[in-house]
């Protein structure tokens, strides 16, 4: 609902056809000629109509559909004592519904402190929002079961399904730096995943029965046969054996041009699971490397260890599995806040890691090659090196995710692995926006909740709440979730490629266009 | 403007190490003495899954061409055309199954030809579709927008046949006949391979002469060689480039007709794996290079026949798709104009 002036498309160059391609720009143009009071009008205009129409059969989603919009309309109430009474309209509508027993407290209670944000100076705002969001997240274990229930997605994930969210949050961060800094368009970034998880799978599980070697695990026997590593210790190994994975597989196909490197990225990415499915026999030798499509099964849980517990006094558990029986501020601390917890700092590294990166004389050197790489070949970045380093990066976070994920799932199948899990996480960095890490961590978060939970939800809504003259859908919402994300992908690409919260550069090369034609004969390193 | 050899978007990349094509010769060389022994110790069996080869590269060849064709063209790997396939493989079983079609029927060979060409027009029109909504805005986007937008149609038909008919297969009757052409020393060609080829090749003919001799075609090769020139020459690009879709969507379709009366099964996740083999076909070939297409098609086609088919020393059908994408990957590093590709697109 940002409103900029409007804007002739600008092109660098174009090839053929005439500068205003196609019904989308046609649409467009319409838009921006209309006058502002008239668009303001149409969309309001939808907007209730939408909130009238998902109101009539759920009365809490019609409600919530005017919520956000008007929350969304917020910042556009300019003198200042006029927002602060629309605030103040909303929140008592909001606490009017939570007296009335349809909603938690908290939903007023939400809405307050982001109003209250808000009104923090753009001063403070800098590091003052960030510190909120971070706090909110922390602590979400304490007060999941007093939030409200979103209308249409169900309630707010739990503790595992938070892991499993972050834990794509970091492969969509990790994806990021190859897709949104170096614009390498990489479709087989599950095989990445997968190379975590087996890694993990390898050294802490039964697999490799023959051997029985103990480095640092916790919550087994140490007489127990197979390799039993410290999870800790995998997360790095995995990381380190996932890049250069990635740069074995980026040192022959990176010189190729960007739709080239997609394909052969796909390969991989379908390879690899084959590999998984159809190793527990290679070829006859009776080599068991992956037990094939049954997985590898149970795999150690990550845990500090007795020594480590005592000395922190039962602040880093001794096994996440048996954690914890203690209470924190009136809280039981379970197993799986315990994952959740482990989880972000994971998360917090890998983004912390993304930002110094993408600031680094590395990073501009990406977005450089983004940009246009025979300028950027010109001005002395070795291309090849640059981008391997792109590969690798990108690919050592995903082998962490993909390690703590087979840990926290006790389990790798080479069923996770396929093609759709590599375009579900391509989906994310496209929906949020490519090249932006918080755009990135919002997508992310937001697809992958629909995927583990929202989509169910969604699904029995509609086929609850719909009844049009006595016709009820039954449509098994989640069977359609690669078209849903297909459909995401389509939108966005089309309508706003620069993702939901863009970075401002990456959304200046989609609007103007960019030169990136073909460029082989400097390829230096 | 840079020479007609080097304007193929592969042909100028650096030359690997001359190691490199000595690995290469050997692997060959391996690849020969494996067929050889496989046919000495089992000659029938040989000559048996060479023809199931030949079969197979057909339907891939069709495929295949709509995929350099469309990349001769816009340079863009059309993602969604495996899916188009699948989607005329779908209407062409259904109609065959609505219709009541039966083996030894007297108007089964008419009724076969209208569902030809009533899916080579759908997948046609569908592909035309696709390019108008999801390719043409982005053309002046940066080159993997287009790209992404293509995956994420692809998505979106497989979805709509899943809704369509649901995740199980859709069968076709089973209407060719398969009697024996001709059978010499334990070696059989059934007729149903042949029908195969009897469709393939006329398609394929018509799909020459329209390229080469008609006056839409030259347009198509003006334009795949500089959009620009051609717009100032009078040509419709736009036109065109819907047209070079239309085309293609129709060899898919009748791709998928063959598919359907041939396998007799169809699934809505079968188009995507087999366009991915149909494309490294293409690429195998030379992609934007038609014959080089047809060339890559048979080649794939015969190496999934010999890995599932021979006995001696062979992976089996579980790594088939590993060893097509294997064949992808040495072919983008060590030769990445493909075996033609040295041609400029669209065989002009």
């Amino acid at each position: 609902m940002s409103e900029s002036p409007p804007e002739q498309p600008r092109h660098v160059e174009t090839r053929g056809a005439a500068p205003e391609v196609g019904y989308r720009n046609r649409a467009r143009a319409a838009w921006h000629s209309q006058s502002q009071e008239r668009r303001w009008a149409i969309v309001i205009g939808a907007e209730l109509l939408l909130a009238i129409l998902l109101g009539l059969p759920d009365t809490s989603l019609g409600i919530g559909v005017a919520l956000v919009a008007a929350l969304f309309w917020l910042p556009k109430v300019t003198p200042i004592p006029w927002r602060l009474v629309a605030e103040a309209a909303i929140l008592a509508i909001a606490g009017a519904i939570a007296g009335a027993g349809k909603a938690p407290w908290s939903l007023p209670f939400v809405l307050a402190i982001a109003f209250a944000a808000w009104w923090i100076p753009t001063r403070y705002r800098r590091w003052a929002i960030p510190l909120l969001v971070i706090l909110a997240v922390v602590f979400y274990p304490f007060y999941l079961q007093r939030l409200f229930e979103m209308p249409l997605f169900g309630p707010f994930p739990d503790q595992s399904t938070a892991v499993v969210m972050l834990v794509f949050i970091m492969m969509a961060v990790g994806l990021n730096i190859v897709v949104g800094y170096a614009g390498l368009l990489d479709l087989g970034y599950v095989a990445f995943y997968a190379m975590g998880a087996y890694t993990a799978a390898w050294f802490a599980s039964l697999q490799f029965a023959e051997h029985t070697w103990h480095f640092g695990a916790v919550g087994v026997s140490p007489t127990l046969a197979g390799f039993h590593v410290s999870i800790w210790l995998l997360l790095i190994l995995a990381a380190l054996l996932t890049a250069m994975t990635g740069v074995l597989i980026g040192l022959p196909t990176l010189r190729l041009r960007g739709d080239y490197l997609a394909i052969v990225t796909l390969g991989f990415g379908e390879i690899l699971p084959q590999v998984a499915r159809n190793g527990d026999n290679f070829f006859g030798t009776g080599f068991n490397l992956t037990n094939g499509p049954n997985g590898i099964t149970p795999i150690d849980s990550p845990g500090w260890g007795n020594r480590i517990s005592d000395a922190t006094g039962g602040f880093l558990p001794s096994n996440y599995l048996q954690c914890c029986d203690r209470t924190l501020l009136g809280h039981q601390v379970s197993s799986a806040d315990v994952f959740f917890w482990t989880a972000l700092v994971l998360l917090g590294i890998t983004v912390f890691c993304s930002l110094r990166l993408r600031d680094s004389r590395l990073g501009r050197a990406w977005v450089a090659i983004r940009e246009d790489e025979t300028a950027a070949a010109a001005m002395g970045v070795p291309l090849m090196r640059t981008k391997t380093w792109a590969y690798a990066t990108g690919a050592f976070f995903g082998g962490i995710a993909g390690a703590y994920y087979g840990s926290f799932k006790s389990a790798t199948f080479p069923g996770d692995f396929f093609f759709n899990i590599s375009v579900f996480i391509l989906c994310m960095v496209i929906l949020g926006g490519m090249g932006n890490v918080w755009g990135v961590i919002v997508g992310a978060a937001f697809l992958s909740y629909l995927d583990r939970e929202g989509l169910a939800n969604t699904g029995s809504w509609i086929n609850s709440n719909i009844n049009i003259g006595g016709w009820h859908p039954n449509i098994d919402v989640p069977l359609y979730a690669s078209g849903i994300y297909g459909a995401i992908i389509l939108i966005v690409m089309l309508f706003r490629p620069e993702g939901l919260i863009p970075s401002r550069r990456r959304a200046m090369e989609f609007h103007e266009g960019v030169h990136d034609e073909p460029l082989y004969d400097s390829t230096g390193s | 403007m840079t020479t007609e050899a080097s304007r193929h978007p592969l042909a100028s990349l650096p030359r690997l190490p001359s190691g490199a094509g000595s690995v290469g010769l050997l692997f060959v060389a391996l690849l020969l003495f494996w067929l050889a022994v496989n046919f000495v110790k089992t000659p029938a069996d040989f000559v048996e899954v060479f023809l199931i080869g030949i079969t197979t590269g057909c339907v891939y060849a069709l495929v295949a061409l709509g995929y350099t064709l469309v990349y001769g063209i816009l340079e863009l790997i059309n993602f969604a055309h495996g899916d188009v396939f699948m989607l005329g493989g779908m209407v062409s079983a259904t109609l065959a199954v609505s219709w009541g079609l039966e083996a030894g029927q007297a108007s089964l060979w008419p009724l076969v030809i209208l569902i030809l060409l009533i899916s080579m027009a759908f997948c046609g029109l569908l592909n035309a579709t696709i390019e108008f909504i999801a390719y043409r805005p982005l053309r002046n986007a940066p080159r993997l927008a287009p790209l992404i937008t293509a995956i994420g149609m692809s998505f979106i038909l497989q979805n709509i046949a899943l809704a369509w008919k649901g995740p199980n297969y859709v069968t076709a009757p089973d209407v060719l006949p398969t009697g024996d052409v001709f059978s010499i020393g334990g070696v059989s060609y059934t007729w149903n391979k042949l029908i195969v080829v009897l469709i393939t090749v006329p398609v394929l003919l018509a799909l020459v002469w329209l390229v080469q001799r008609t006056r839409q075609g030259k347009a198509m090769r003006a334009t795949a060689q500089d959009r620009d020139a051609s717009a100032i020459m009078g040509i419709n690009v736009n036109r065109t480039i819907s047209f070079t879709f239309l085309i293609a969507g129709a060899l898919a379709g009748s791709a998928g007709l063959i598919y359907a009366l041939y396998v007799t099964t169809v699934r809505f996740d079968q188009g995507f794996q087999l366009g991915l083999i149909a494309f490294t076909s293409a690429v195998l070939g030379g992609i934007g290079n038609l014959p080089g297409a047809v060339l890559g098609a048979v080649l794939i086609g015969l190496v999934q026949a010999f890995n599932e088919g021979l006995g001696w020393h062979t992976p089996g059908s579980d790594w088939t798709q590993s060893i097509v994408f294997s064949i992808l990957i040495l072919i983008l590093v060590f030769r990445p104009e493909g075996l033609l590709g040295e041609q400029t697109p669209e065989g002009g």
